[in-house]
Order: structure tokens, then C-alpha cells, then sequence
């Protein structure tokens, strides 16, 4: 216990010591990957804030869970709107302090501790050139012939797939039992994650995958592959967002705050979509890099607040899971 | 009734297995204080352990009972590339595990090797998504690793014995029920629990080649309870429930072991006289080619698609296969000095069931596991500073049970030879493991570290619960490649991963088989 004590007064000797201050910020693993957003991220907020930039990966809310108070982060990016209900419940974050209205989200956003930055949409994805008839609607997907093949996520094991059973819930409400003993024949396989089910569509597997709309984004302008397509639902689509908060706690809150408002900055915002293959939270569609405003996106966005989405979620996951298991 | 004398001290061994007990118990208890309010268990997780049982009785039945001819025949026979392929039985069990399933979907999938076959020749399509799938695919995990086993099994059969049979005019059949049948009596039930408790905890490889949330195992609901539900109570409730399924099936499988009988020879290699006959050598060229195919088909599938994307990974994934060689050699080291002594008490006791400790550390949870030591070490360090030692230790307990069943027989044998002898000469301790045990044991040795390393290459283990940013291993870089899209350059790391563990495999196995013995 003692030595405890002295490796924690050195280590806090040695960091008061450190010229420029420390931001550590929580990340999703992708996240900071050498493909991801962070490194660039890094580099650009450094140059204006003079100081550190630390990222620091890992399951996002089970460890801030885990950690509690005494978490080292001072920012946490990357927290879904399926897990703000529970982050939001250990009060462990600030206000945001940014203005919602800056935000230019197909939907109405009006939380003041998790700010986007970044959204999408849920989508199944397919290759033209394979597939002579793609669904026009969600009706159309329901009556694909047995032979067409979908592949999609387990909702009880990630993000997206939790995301597919609120879309179907959203869409037919009640009749989400039939829809899903409908798709069952259509349904190759359930993966745990979405990079197995992106990797089975890729590798020609499966004729459609659940994916984001903007994914064909990624092949388009990383590969040019113009082959690959969301297949645009007028019975709308699911939102997803991804967001960023500031711990209550910090020892560095006005960097933090700093982070926040960089966040809403334009540089950050046209740094999103060619790094994290997604759309920005606030920046106008004719301010989109070069050909993503001509992506195709749904007109009609669904989404449920965090209450409703708590309040619905163990009944779709369950309805999923019987109508599957048959 | 007096001690029987013998040269090497239990007691490391009994530390090593205490330290195992409370590695895992730790977790458990750091897990518990944390529990607030839990919901308990649900018809669903009720189904998924049913699911759990029969999947992983079957595919571990399979895999035993088809591994026996194979190890039969490559027992019987030497051809060209005989050593490569033995070594090669090694891969398929180290492969992460998404490449292994899209290894598989290459020949088993819808627009698969199998059914372009069977489309060519105008057959019906077969699908592999299923409970079928399911036991396919740890078949091919794990056939080979029981081939591996029994086939030390045979090769522990002296020369002498199949001289003798010979001389007596044996026939194949007889030679199967005097020499071959005991042994395998030895050697099946601890394979079949090895690979019942591996299959137990599958999750991702049953819920895709499954088809669907039918095939749940409990495995999926602790990543659940845990991930997505955040409670700790019912992780570690299922959890709990995983390790004494696996506790159960590991000691129901040694009371079958009948007592050890051993026999030594002057360790030639044997000529087996008695089958010489032209049907069976077809039928045991059969056995070698479907093992061959079976095996080395996906493997195929997994280079072709890794060729390519050889070229585009960026650098930081030849950083990251740094990082994995050096933690796999870690974990290795760390499994021989845990393996070795626990081996040594463990041959020396008369109760078989303490086996039952070892695969303790496989059938807890990483996850759990990952996440109690979590719990207990953030108050004094940061977690990620830790990420790769505790990573090679979680490895090093994974790997140890298979390590166990790999050493505990020729230790046994080489106790029961030199045991008394060397404690009437006063060769006790050290001198002992160094000149009599360590020599003897080295072929058991090589191929149980060589196991170790490439499973800990492989293994994406605990470093994704707190990996520090800079740090990461080849599988892990891997999933990161695959969830930006960069499926080319995935699978580039997925054939640079396969290629190093196989190397680290066969340095280890060589270097074991190396040398002859006596």
C-alpha cells in the first residue's frame, strides 16, 4: 500500500512536471487505428492546443463503467445513442456546452451532454452487378425470392444489428414478429460483428449485407468501385449517431471544452466522411467533400430517443431471436 | 502405506496449480463485489446452454473418432512431405477465427469450391449453415490437434511390441485389440474433454456458421451480459455455470482412463508388418488424403486470398507482427515454467481427476477473465500499460491444458522407467529433469511450446479489452483492418499470421523432434 502511494506521488510529480498538458481521450478501437480518424485528428487538434492528445481504446462503456470516478479520461468519443441511456446514468459527464443548433442531423437533436459527430444510416448494401432486382422498399425486401441471400448482425452483440431490430420495429411496430418470419428464409447467417457480415458480402458470399448507407461511399472513393449500393427504403431508415462528452471530473477542462468546439469546427467536420466513412454532424451537404453529396440517402429518417429505445429494446431483441430460432 | 520414492518434489507443481485456481478465482471474486442488480437467467440463456452442451459433445465426438484412422495412418505409413503435413495438422487450431470461418466458406460456401463442384456436375446446392456447420467447422479446428494427440499415442507404442505381434502372424485386427485399442483407451477421453471444453466456449464461429441466434452458445450470452447488458452478475453467473460444464466434462472424461500401464522399447521406429496388405494401404491413403483435403483446402483458400493483400498493408502491420512474436514468446515461456511442474505433480499423483485444474483458465471467459484482473489492477497501474504481459499470460493459461495432456504421458512413462532407479542412485531435483526427465521429454516438449506460441499468435485474447492505441497485436491489427473496410489488406495480415504461427509452431516441433532419444 505504501509503495502504491510513492509510485502515485511519482507518477503525479513526473506529470506536473510535463510542460504541455494531457488530453486523454477515450476511443473506440477502430478509432485510432492508422486507418481511422484519430491520427489526423491528433495532429490537427495539436496544432492549436498546444498540448497532448492521448488516446486510450477499448470498450467504451464497460469500462467507464468498470473505472467510475476514477477515470483517467478527460473526453470520451465515440458512444453510440444505444448507450448514451446508461453512460448518461453513471453521471460521471458534463454539459457539452456546444450549441445543438449548429448540428445539421436529419433529425431534431436536443441532448446537452452527448454531442454528435458523425451519423449514418442503416442500410443493406448490394453489387449491381449481381443482383438484377433490388429492393425498392422494405415490402420489396420482405418478398425477395428465398435464393437472394442476406447476411446481418447479431442485435445482441452489436451496435448495428441492435440498430436493424429497432428499424424493424420502427417500420411495422406489431406486426415485427412477421416481418421477421418473413426475412428468415432470406437470412444466410447472423454474424457477431459487422466486419465478419462485410467480409462475407465482400467475399460473395451473401447477395446483401446490413451495412450504412454510406459505405458504398468507401469503395466509390477509396477504390473505385462503383458497384456497390445502399438500396434506399422509402419507408425510411434508421439513424445512427456516434458522439462525443466531456467528463464532469476532468483535470482539463478547458481542454476539454477546446476538443468540443474543434469538434463542431469545420476543419474536424471535413476531416469525417474520407476518414470515418461517415457523414458530418455539422457541416451543410453543399460543404461535402468532392461527390458526397451525390450519395444516395433516404429521405425519411427513423429514429428512437434513448427512453423509447431503452423501453422497446429487450422485447424487438426477443421477438428477433424467436422468430429466428424457429 | 509408505510414499513411494520419488525423485522430484511435488510441491512447484501444487503452487502452479494453486496460482491457476487463484488467477481465475480472483477474477471471479473482483467480478462479484461489482455485481449491483442482475435479472438472472432466461429461457433464452437456458436454450443456449443447451445448444452449448450438444454442439460441443458432438463436435468433439466427431473430431476424436475421425482423428483415430488419420493418426492410424500417418502412424503406419511415411510418405513424401509426411513431416510437413504433421506439422501443417497444427494450423487450422491457430487460425483466428474469422479468417478460419471464411477459409471455410471458400470451400463449404454458397459460391464454394464444394458446390462449384457439385453445380459443374449438375448436383443440388449444399448448404453448410446449421448445427451441421457448426460441428464442420470445429471439426476442422480441432481434428487435427486429436490427430496430433493420438498419434503421440502411437508413436509411444514401442517398436518391440509390433516386431512381437509380427513374429506371432497377427493379423491387423488382432494387433488393433492387443497394442492399439489400450492405447487408445489412454489417450481418446482426455482428447475428447480437451476438445469438448474448447468447443464449449465458441461463440462467433457457432452463431455464423449456425445461421442464426439457434445457435447461441453460452459463450455469446457472458459477451451479452457483458457488452451490451452490463451486468456483471449474469456474466459472471453464466460464467460460472461454463467452468464447472467444462470441470465436469474434464473429470467425467479421466475416470474413464484406465490405469497406466507402460511399456518402454528401444525407440525404433516401427515396422508395422501386419499391415502390409494392399487394402490397407488404400484405405489408410484414403484416410491421409480426405485428412489432407479437409484440412488443407481452406488453408489454400486463406493464401490465395492473403496473396494479394500482402502488398497493401501498411507498415504498422509488420510492427504489429513484432508485437505478437514477442508475446507469443513470452506466453510460451511462461506456459513451460507453469506446464513442467504441474506436469510433474500431476504424473505423480494417484488421482487422475486433478487434471481436472488445468483447463480451468480455458473454460473461464477471457472475457471475464480480462475483466476481473481489469477490476483489480486499475486502481495501482494503468490497464493498457499491462495489456501485453497479461495478454501472454491469459495465452500461457489457454494453452496450458492442452500443454498438460501433451506432457503428462511420456512424463508418466519416463517416471515409471527411471523414477526409482534414479532415486536409488540419489539423482533427485534438478540433475533429474536435467540429465533423465528434460531429454526424454523433449519431443513432447517442442511440440507443446510449439502449440503454445502459435496459439498465442493467433489469439486476439484479452488485449482488445484495454489495448493502448500503439500497441497492438497481428490479430488484433487484423480486426481493425477488416472493421475500416480493408478486407485486401485483412486478409494479407490473416496469411502473415498464419504464416508466423506456423513458423513459431514448426521452430518449436523441430527442435523437439530433432533429436533421437536414447
Amino acid at each position: 500500500m505504501k509503495y502504491t502511494l510513492t509510485l502515485a506521488a511519482a507518477l503525479a510529480a513526473s506529470s506536473a512536471m510535463a510542460e504541455t498538458p494531457v488530453l486523454t481521450v477515450y476511443a473506440g478501437d477502430y478509432f485510432t487505428s492508422e486507418w481511422g480518424p484519430g491520427p489526423i485528428i491528433e495532429a490537427e487538434f495539436e496544432k492549436v492546443c498546444d498540448c497532448d492528445v492521448q488516446w486510450s481504446t477499448g470498450d467504451l462503456l464497460p469500462r467507464l463503467l468498470l473505472e467510475g470516478e476514477r477515470t483517467k479520461a478527460d473526453v470520451v468519443i465515440g458512444l453510440t445513442s444505444d448507450v448514451t441511456a446508461r453512460a448518461r446514468a453513471t453521471e460521471l459527464f458534463a454539459p457539452h456546452g456546444q450549441d445543438n443548433s449548429a448540428l445539421t442531423l436529419p433529425i431534431d437533436w436536443t441532448d446537452d451532454t452527448f454531442l454528435p459527430f458523425n451519423y449514418g444510416h442503416t442500410a443493406f448494401i448490394y453489387n449491381e452487378t449481381t443482383m438484377d432486382a433490388p429492393p425498392a422498399s422494405f415490402d420489396d425486401l420482405l418478398a425477395l425470392p428465398d435464393d437472394v441471400k442476406l447476411v446481418i448482425q447479431d442485435p445482441r452483440t452489436s451496435i448495428s444489428g441492435l440498430a436493424l431490430v429497432l428499424w424493424v420495429q420502427a417500420v411495422y411496430g406489431d406486426r415485427s414478429a412477421e416481418v421477421w418470419a418473413a426475412l428468415s428464409d432470406n437470412i444466410l447467417t447472423v454474424t457477431k460483428d459487422w466486419s465478419a457480415s462485410y467480409g462475407l458480402f465482400t467475399d460473395g458470399e451473401a447477395d446483401m449485407v446490413l451495412s450504412y448507407t454510406t459505405s458504398p461511399a468507401y469503395h466509390m472513393f477509396a477504390e473505385e468501385d462503383f458497384t456497390k449500393k445502399a438500396a434506399i427504403f422509402p419507408e425510411g431508415h434508421y439513424f445512427m449517431v456516434e458522439t462525443v462528452a466531456k467528463i464532469a471530473g476532468t483535470d482539463q477542462p478547458d481542454l476539454a471544452d477546446q476538443f468540443l468546439a474543434y469538434v463542431m469546427s469545420r476543419d474536424f467536420q471535413t476531416i469525417i466522411p474520407t476518414a470515418n466513412w461517415s457523414l458530418p454532424s455539422a457541416l451543410p451537404r453543399s460543404d461535402w467533400p468532392e461527390g458526397w453529396s451525390q450519395l444516395p440517402l433516404p429521405e425519411k429518417v427513423l429514429f428512437y430517443s434513448e427512453d423509447e429505445a431503452a423501453a422497446l429494446q429487450a422485447d424487438a431483441i426477443e421477438t428477433w431471436r424467436a422468430a429466428l430460432s424457429q | 502405506m509408505a510414499r513411494r520414492a520419488q525423485p522430484i518434489s511435488t510441491w512447484p507443481g501444487i503452487i502452479a496449480a494453486v496460482c491457476i485456481v487463484v488467477v481465475v478465482l480472483a477474477a471471479f471474486v473482483a467480478i462479484g463485489f461489482r455485481v449491483e442488480d442482475t435479472t438472472g437467467l432466461r429461457v433464452a440463456e437456458w436454450q443456449a446452454v443447451r445448444f452449448t452442451l450438444v454442439q460441443a459433445f458432438f463436435s468433439a465426438l466427431i473430431s476424436v473418432v475421425l482423428a483415430v484412422p488419420v493418426a492410424r495412418a500417418l502412424a503406419r505409413r511415411r510418405m513424401p512431405g509426411h513431416a510437413l503435413l504433421v506439422t501443417l495438422l497444427g494450423a487450422p487450431f491457430i487460425l483466428p477465427v474469422i479468417v478460419a470461418v471464411l477459409g471455410l466458406l471458400a470451400i463449404f460456401g454458397r459460391n464454394g469450391w464444394l458446390n462449384m463442384a457439385l453445380g459443374a456436375v449438375g448436383l443440388p446446392e449444399v448448404a453448410i449453415y446449421g448445427a451441421h456447420g457448426v460441428v464442420l467447422a470445429h471439426v476442422f479446428f480441432n481434428m487435427p490437434l486429436a490427430t496430433r494427440l493420438i498419434l503421440q499415442g502411437w508413436q509411444a507404442i514401442p517398436a518391440e511390441q509390433f516386431r512381437l505381434v509380427a513374429q506371432l502372424g497377427l493379423r491387423s485386427g488382432t494387433v488393433f485389440r492387443t497394442l492399439e485399442w489400450p492405447m487408445l483407451r489412454q489417450v481418446v477421453p482426455g482428447a475428447f474433454a480437451l476438445i469438448f471444453v474448447i468447443c464449449l466456449t465458441s461463440f462467433a464461429v457457432a452463431l455464423t456458421l449456425g445461421g442464426g441466434p439457434k445457435a447461441t452458445t453460452i459463450e455469446l450470452a457472458i459477451y451479452q451480459a457483458f457488452r451490451f447488458d452490463f451486468d456483471l452478475g449474469r456474466a459472471a453467473v453464466l460464467s460460472l455455470l461454463q467452468l464447472a460444464v467444462a470441470g465436469g466434462a474434464a473429470l467425467l472424461a479421466l475416470s474413464f482412463l484406465p490405469p497406466m500401464v507402460v511399456q518402454r522399447g528401444q525407440d525404433r521406429v516401427p515396422q508395422r508388418w501386419d499391415a502390409r496388405g494392399w487394402g490397407l494401404r488404400a484405405l489408410d491413403a484414403a484416410w491421409i488424403t480426405f485428412a489432407a483435403g479437409f484440412l488443407l483446402l481452406p488453408l489454400a483458400s486463406v493464401v490465395i486470398a492473403g496473396l494479394g493483400g500482402l502488398l497493401d498493408m501498411p507498415p504498422v502491420v509488420w510492427r504489429s507482427a513484432w508485437t505478437s512474436i514477442w508475446v507469443a514468446a513470452l506466453s510460451t515461456c511462461l506456459l513451460v515454467t507453469i506446464a513442467l511442474p504441474l506436469t510433474a505433480w500431476l504424473a505423480q499423483s494417484r488421482k487422475g481427476g486433478m487434471e481436472g485444474v488445468t483447463p480451468l483458465g480455458l473454460a473461464a471467459s477471457p472475457l471475464m477473465l480480462g475483466t476481473g484482473w481489469f477490476i483489480l489492477i486499475f486502481p495501482f497501474v494503468n490497464p493498457a500499460s499491462l495489456a501485453l504481459p497479461i495478454t501472454a499470460s491469459v495465452n500461457a493459461l489457454m494453452a496450458l491444458p492442452f500443454a498438460v495432456r501433451i506432457l503428462l504421458p511420456p512424463m508418466r512413462q519416463v517416471l515409471t522407467d527411471y523414477g526409482r532407479l534414479s532415486a536409488g542412485l540419489g539423482l533427485r531435483g534438478w540433475p533429474f529433469w536435467r540429465i533423465v526427465l528434460l531429454p526424454r521429454l523433449r519431443p513432447a516438449l517442442g511440440f507443446a511450446a510449439g502449440l503454445a506460441a502459435a496459439l498465442s499468435v493467433g489469439d486476439l485474447g484479452v488485449v482488445a479489452l484495454f489495448a493502448d492505441p500503439d500497441v497492438a497485436t497481428l490479430p488484433l491489427q487484423m480486426y481493425r483492418l477488416l472493421g475500416s473496410y480493408r478486407t485486401d489488406a485483412a486478409a494479407g495480415a490473416a496469411l502473415l499470421l498464419l504464416a508466423l504461427a506456423l513458423a513459431m509452431f514448426w521452430l518449436c516441433d523441430t527442435w523437439g523432434r530433432r533429436r533421437d532419444p536414447g
